[in-house]
C-alpha cells in the first residue's frame, strides 16, 4: 500500500530538486549540464504534481507527470540537436558563445 | 506514519545526494549515470506514493530513453579528458555563490508557501494505469491536451531531424 | 440618334488601345488609330448632328448608366445633346481630327522621345474623350470629370518634352494656376448641389429662378473663377504663353481650339445662373475686356511666334468672355467656334514653319519665307486674315457680332475697348507676319511637309474664310439670333475700318516705311515695351506675393512641425528599445538568473507577503 507522509515533506524534496536544478543552470556552462538540470527541474515539477494527486487519490496528476513528460522529450530533442549544431558552429559547448544571439 | 516518512526520506535523501553530484560533476558521463540514480529515486518516491504508472514511465522514458538520448549525443560530441579540464576551468569555486544566494532566497520562499498547506496528508491510495487511462482518454477532459501533446511531439520529431540532419551530413562530407 | 455615345467612346479606345500597347505598336499603326479613332468619332458625330437638325428636337438625352448611388444622389453618365454642345461636338471632333491628321505628320521624325509618338496620340484622344465628357456631360459632375480630364491630358502634354526641365516647370504652373480656378469652381458646384440637392444641368436651370440674387451671384463668381482658370483670362492668364513648351499641335488642340474655350462653354452652359445676376454677367464682361486688352497689348511685343498667338488666343477668348458678360451668348459660341478655326489653322500653319526651320521659334530670326514655305504662308495668311476680322472671313462675321452686341447691351465702353483691341489685333498680326513671312531671310527653310500636314491647313483655311457664312446661316437658327451687317450703321463702318486701319499702320511701321524707332527707344517707349513684353508684370506679381512666400513658408517648415509629434513617439520608442536591448546580452544564464529573480517576486505576491 502506498505511504500517508504529510504532503509538506513531499513538496519541500520537490522543491529542493527543483532548487538545485536552478542553481545548475545558473552555475553550469556546459550545455549538455544546463539541459541535464532543466530535466532535474522538470521532473522536480512532475514530483510536485504526483503529490498533488496523491493527496486526492485521483489520476490527475499523474496525467499531469504525462504531459510534463512529453513535453520533456520534445524538449530534449530539439535541445540536443541544437547542441549539435552549435558545437558544429562554434566548436565549443560554452553557453555564453551562444551569446551572438543577443538581441 | 513515522516509519512512512523515513521510507519516504531513503529514496528521497538519495534523490537529493545524487541530484547534488549530477550538478556538480565535471565527467558527462558520469554527471549521466548520478541523474539516472536520482530518476531511479524519484520513481520509487512516485510508486510509494501510489502512482505505480508514473513511476514505470518514469523508469522507460526519463532513465529509459531521455537519459540515453543525452549519452548518444555525449559519446558524438566525444567529450573526453580535455572537456573534464575545461569543465574544471569553467566551474570556478567562485561562480557558486550569486546561484546561492538566490537559491537561498528561493529556498525560503518556497519553505513558507508549503508551511501554508501543512496538516495535509497523502491518501495512501494506489492509483492504477487503469484509472489513469480512463481519466486520460475516457470522459474528454483531456482530450484536447492529448491531442496537443501529440502536436508538440510531432514537431519536436520534425525539429530535431532537421536539427541533426544537417550536423551528421556535415560530418559525412568531411575526410 | 443611338449610337451616339461612340462620339466619346471612340477617342477612348483608341487611348486605351495606344496605352495598353505601351508603344510597341509600330508608328504607322498609332497613327492610324490615333488620328482614325478621332475621324471617325468626327463622322459619327456629323451623323447625329445631321439627325439631330433634321428631327427639329432641341434637346436629346442619351442615358448610359448610374455613375454612384449614395442615398438621393445619383449622379448618371449621360450624354445631352443640344444645340451648344452639338457645335462644341463638332468643333472638338472635326478640328480635332484636322489637327490630329496634322501631327500625324509633325510628330513623325521627333524621336526625341522614346516611344513619343505613341504617348503623344495616346495622351492626345485621352484629351479628345475627356473635352466630349464636358460638353456632353448632361450633369456637373461629368463636365467636372472631363473639365479635369482636359486639365490632367493638358499637363502631360505641356510637360510633353519632359527631359528639359523647364517644361516641367510649365506644365506644373499650367496645372497649378487652373487648380486655383478649378478650386472655385468645386465650390460653386458645392453651393449649387447645397441650393438643388442634385447636379443635372437641365434640372439646375430649370429651377435657376428660386435662386436668390446673392446665391445666384456667388455661383456664378465661383464658376466664373473656373472658367477664368481654364480660359486663361485675368487674372488666371499667366499659365497659357509658357504652355507653349509643348508640341505646336498641342497648342493648336487644347491650347487655342479647344480646352481653353471650356470656360465659355461653361458660361454660355449656365446662363441662366448668370441671367439672375447682373452683377456676375458685369464680372465676367469686364473680365474678357481687361483680358482683351491685356493680351493685345502684349501680344505686340512679343518676338516668339507661338508667344504670339497664345496671347492672341486669351485676347479672343477676351472677346468671347465679352460676349457672353453682355449677353451675346450665341456670338461667343459662334467666335468660339469661327477661333478655333482660324486659331487652330494658324497654330498649324506656324508649326510648319517652326518644323521647316528646325525648331526655331523667334520671328526675328526667320524671314523672307514666303516663297519657300507657300502652303505656310498663305494659310497664315488666311488665318491672319480672320483673326483681323478683315470683310469675308469668317472672325469678321463673329468678331463683329460681338462688338455690336456689346455696343447694343453694354454701351460705349465694351464697344470701344474691343474696337482698340481689334485695332491692336490687327498691328500684331501684320506684324507677325512682316516680320515672319516677308523682308530678308535669315534662315534657309526645308520644306518636306507632306498631305497629311497640308491638308488640315487647306480645309482650315477654307472653313477660316468660310466658317462665318456657315454661322450666320446655321447657327442664327441653332443658337440664336446672332447679329450681323444687315444694316449699315457709321458704328458698323468704324468696326470694320478699324481692323483695316491697324493692318495699315502694321504693314507701314513693320515693313519699315515709316520709321517709328525714335519713338519706340524712347525711355518711356521701351519701358513700356518691357512692361507688355513681361505680360503686365503678373508673372512678377505672382511670383512675389505667392511663390516666393510659399517657398520661403516651405523652407520654415522644412522639418515638418506636424511631423516632430510622430517623430517623437518614433525617438520615445528607439529609445526604449535602446534601453530594453540592454537587458539582452544574450546570457542564457543571466536570463535564467532573472527568471529566478521573477519567480520570488511573483510568489511573493502570490503569497500576499508583498
Amino acid at each position: 500500500m502506498a505511504i500517508e507522509v504529510p504532503v509538506f515533506h513531499v513538496l519541500m524534496l520537490a522543491g529542493v530538486l527543483f532548487l538545485l536544478g536552478l542553481a545548475g543552470v545558473l552555475v553550469r556552462r556546459n550545455i549538455m549540464f544546463l539541459l541535464m538540470s532543466l530535466e532535474i527541474m522538470m521532473n522536480a515539477a512532475g514530483l510536485a504534481f504526483i503529490a498533488a494527486g496523491a493527496v486526492w487519490g485521483q489520476p490527475d496528476g499523474q496525467i499531469m507527470f504525462m504531459f510534463i513528460l512529453a513535453l520533456a522529450a520534445a524538449e530534449v530533442a530539439v535541445a540536443l540537436g541544437i547542441v549539435l549544431q552549435i558545437s558544429r558552429r562554434f566548436d565549443t559547448l560554452d553557453i555564453d558563445a551562444a551569446s551572438d544571439f543577443n538581441g | 506514519m513515522t516509519l512512512d516518512l523515513v521510507l519516504f526520506w531513503i529514496p528521497g535523501l538519495v534523490a537529493i545526494g545524487a541530484t547534488g553530484a549530477v550538478i556538480t560533476r565535471k565527467n558527462a558521463s558520469r554527471a549521466l549515470i548520478y541523474l539516472v540514480v536520482s530518476l531511479l529515486a524519484v520513481a520509487v518516491i512516485f510508486f510509494m506514493l501510489g502512482a505505480p504508472f508514473a513511476a514505470a514511465l518514469e523508469v522507460v522514458v526519463y532513465a529509459g530513453a531521455i537519459v540515453v538520448l543525452f549519452l548518444f549525443v555525449v559519446m558524438m560530441l566525444n567529450l573526453g579528458r580535455s572537456s573534464v579540464m575545461r569543465e574544471s576551468r569553467w566551474l570556478q569555486p567562485g561562480m557558486w555563490i550569486g546561484p546561492f544566494i538566490l537559491v537561498a532566497i528561493l529556498a525560503v520562499v518556497f519553505a513558507y508557501a508549503f508551511a501554508n498547506i501543512d496538516g495535509v496528508d497523502t491518501k495512501g491510495e494506489m492509483v492504477g494505469p487503469r484509472a489513469v487511462g480512463e481519466a486520460l482518454f475516457g470522459e474528454g477532459a483531456y482530450l484536447l491536451a492529448v491531442e496537443l501533446a501529440g502536436f508538440l511531439l510531432l514537431a519536436a520529431l520534425v525539429g530535431a531531424y532537421h536539427l541533426g540532419r544537417r550536423y551528421l551530413e556535415e560530418r559525412r562530407e568531411q575526410p | 440618334m443611338d449610337w451616339f455615345w461612340l462620339v466619346p467612346a471612340l477617342p477612348l479606345a483608341g487611348f486605351l488601345v495606344l496605352f495598353v500597347t505601351e508603344g510597341k505598336l509600330p508608328d504607322k499603326v498609332v497613327a492610324f488609330v490615333g488620328a482614325g479613332s478621332v475621324g471617325l468619332a468626327a463622322l459619327v458625330a456629323l451623323g447625329v448632328g445631321w439627325q439631330f437638325v433634321a428631327s427639329g428636337q432641341s434637346s436629346f438625352s442619351l442615358p448610359l448608366w448610374t455613375w454612384i448611388a449614395v442615398g438621393d444622389f445619383t449622379p448618371s453618365i449621360t450624354l445631352y445633346l443640344d444645340s451648344l454642345s452639338l457645335v462644341m461636338t463638332g468643333v472638338i471632333t472635326g478640328v480635332g481630327f484636322l489637327i490630329h491628321l496634322y501631327a500625324t505628320g509633325y510628330m513623325w521624325q521627333d524621336h526625341e522621345e522614346p516611344k513619343g509618338y505613341s504617348r503623344f496620340f495616346a495622351y492626345m484622344n485621352l484629351f479628345v474623350f475627356a473635352m466630349l465628357m464636358l460638353v456632353l456631360g448632361d450633369n456637373l459632375l461629368t463636365l467636372f470629370l472631363g473639365w479635369e480630364g482636359v486639365g490632367l491630358c493638358s499637363y502631360l502634354l505641356i510637360g510633353f518634352y519632359h527631359r528639359d526641365p523647364a517644361n516641367g516647370y510649365a506644365a506644373r504652373k499650367a496645372f497649378v494656376v487652373t487648380r486655383v480656378g478649378d478650386t472655385l469652381m468645386a465650390l460653386g458646384l458645392f453651393l449649387l448641389f447645397w441650393e438643388f440637392k442634385t447636379l443635372e444641368m437641365q434640372a439646375i436651370l430649370a429651377e435657376a429662378g428660386s435662386l436668390t440674387p446673392g446665391m445666384a451671384t456667388a455661383v456664378g463668381l465661383l464658376l466664373l473663377g473656373g472658367a477664368v482658370g481654364k480660359s486663361a483670362q485675368v487674372p488666371l492668364q499667366t499659365w497659357l504663353p509658357d504652355a507653349m513648351a509643348g508640341p505646336t499641335p498641342v497648342s493648336a488642340l487644347i491650347h487655342a481650339a479647344t480646352m481653353v474655350t471650356a470656360g465659355v462653354y461653361l458660361i454660355a452652359r449656365m446662363q441662366d445662373v448668370y441671367l439672375l445676376s447682373a452683377d456676375a454677367q458685369h464680372v465676367v464682361a469686364v473680365v474678357g475686356l481687361v483680358t482683351l486688352l491685356i493680351s493685345s497689348f502684349t501680344a505686340l511685343t512679343q518676338t516668339d511666334i507661338k508667344r504670339i498667338l497664345a496671347y492672341s488666343t486669351m485676347s479672343q477668348i477676351g472677346y468671347m468672355f465679352m460676349a457672353l458678360g453682355v449677353g451675346a451668348w450665341s456670338a461667343a459660341i459662334f467666335h468660339l467656334m469661327t477661333h478655333a478655326f482660324f486659331k487652330a489653322l494658324l497654330f498649324l500653319a506656324s508649326g510648319s514653319v517652326i518644323l521647316a526651320l528646325h525648331h526655331e521659334q523667334d520671328i526675328f530670326k526667320m524671314g523672307g519665307l514666303w516663297k519657300k514655305l507657300p502652303i505656310p504662308f498663305w494659310s497664315m495668311a488666311i488665318g491672319s486674315a480672320a483673326l483681323v476680322a478683315l470683310p469675308f472671313t469668317s472672325g469678321f462675321a463673329s468678331k463683329d457680332a460681338i462688338l455690336l452686341t456689346a455696343y447694343d447691351n453694354g454701351g460705349w465702353l465694351y464697344w470701344g475697348g474691343g474696337a482698340l483691341a481689334a485695332g491692336m489685333t490687327a498691328l500684331y498680326t501684320t506684324r507677325m507676319m512682316i516680320v515672319t513671312f516677308f523682308g530678308r531671310s535669315k534662315t534657309e527653310p526645308h520644306d518636306d511637309s507632306k498631305a497629311n500636314m497640308w491638308l488640315p491647313l487647306v480645309v482650315l483655311g477654307i472653313l477660316s474664310i468660310g466658317g462665318g457664312w456657315f454661322g450666320i446661316a446655321v447657327l442664327d437658327d441653332l443658337l440664336g439670333p446672332i447679329k450681323s451687317f444687315s444694316h449699315f450703321t457709321p458704328l458698323a463702318l468704324v468696326t470694320i475700318a478699324v481692323p483695316l486701319l491697324g493692318v495699315l499702320v502694321g504693314w507701314l511701321v513693320f515693313s519699315g516705311r515709316v520709321n517709328v524707332s525714335a519713338v519706340v527707344e524712347s525711355g518711356l517707349g521701351n519701358g513700356l515695351r518691357r512692361y507688355w513684353h513681361g505680360g503686365w508684370g503678373f508673372d512678377w506679381v505672382y511670383d512675389r506675393v505667392f511663390v516666393k512666400p510659399f517657398v520661403a513658408m516651405a523652407r520654415i517648415n522644412k522639418n515638418d512641425v506636424v511631423d516632430l509629434v510622430f517623430r517623437i513617439t518614433a525617438a520615445l520608442a528607439r529609445g526604449l528599445h535602446y534601453i530594453g536591448a540592454l537587458t539582452q546580452t544574450g546570457r542564457l544564464r543571466w536570463y535564467a538568473a532573472n527568471l529566478g529573480l521573477g519567480l520570488v517576486l511573483v510568489l511573493l505576491i502570490v503569497l500576499e507577503v508583498l
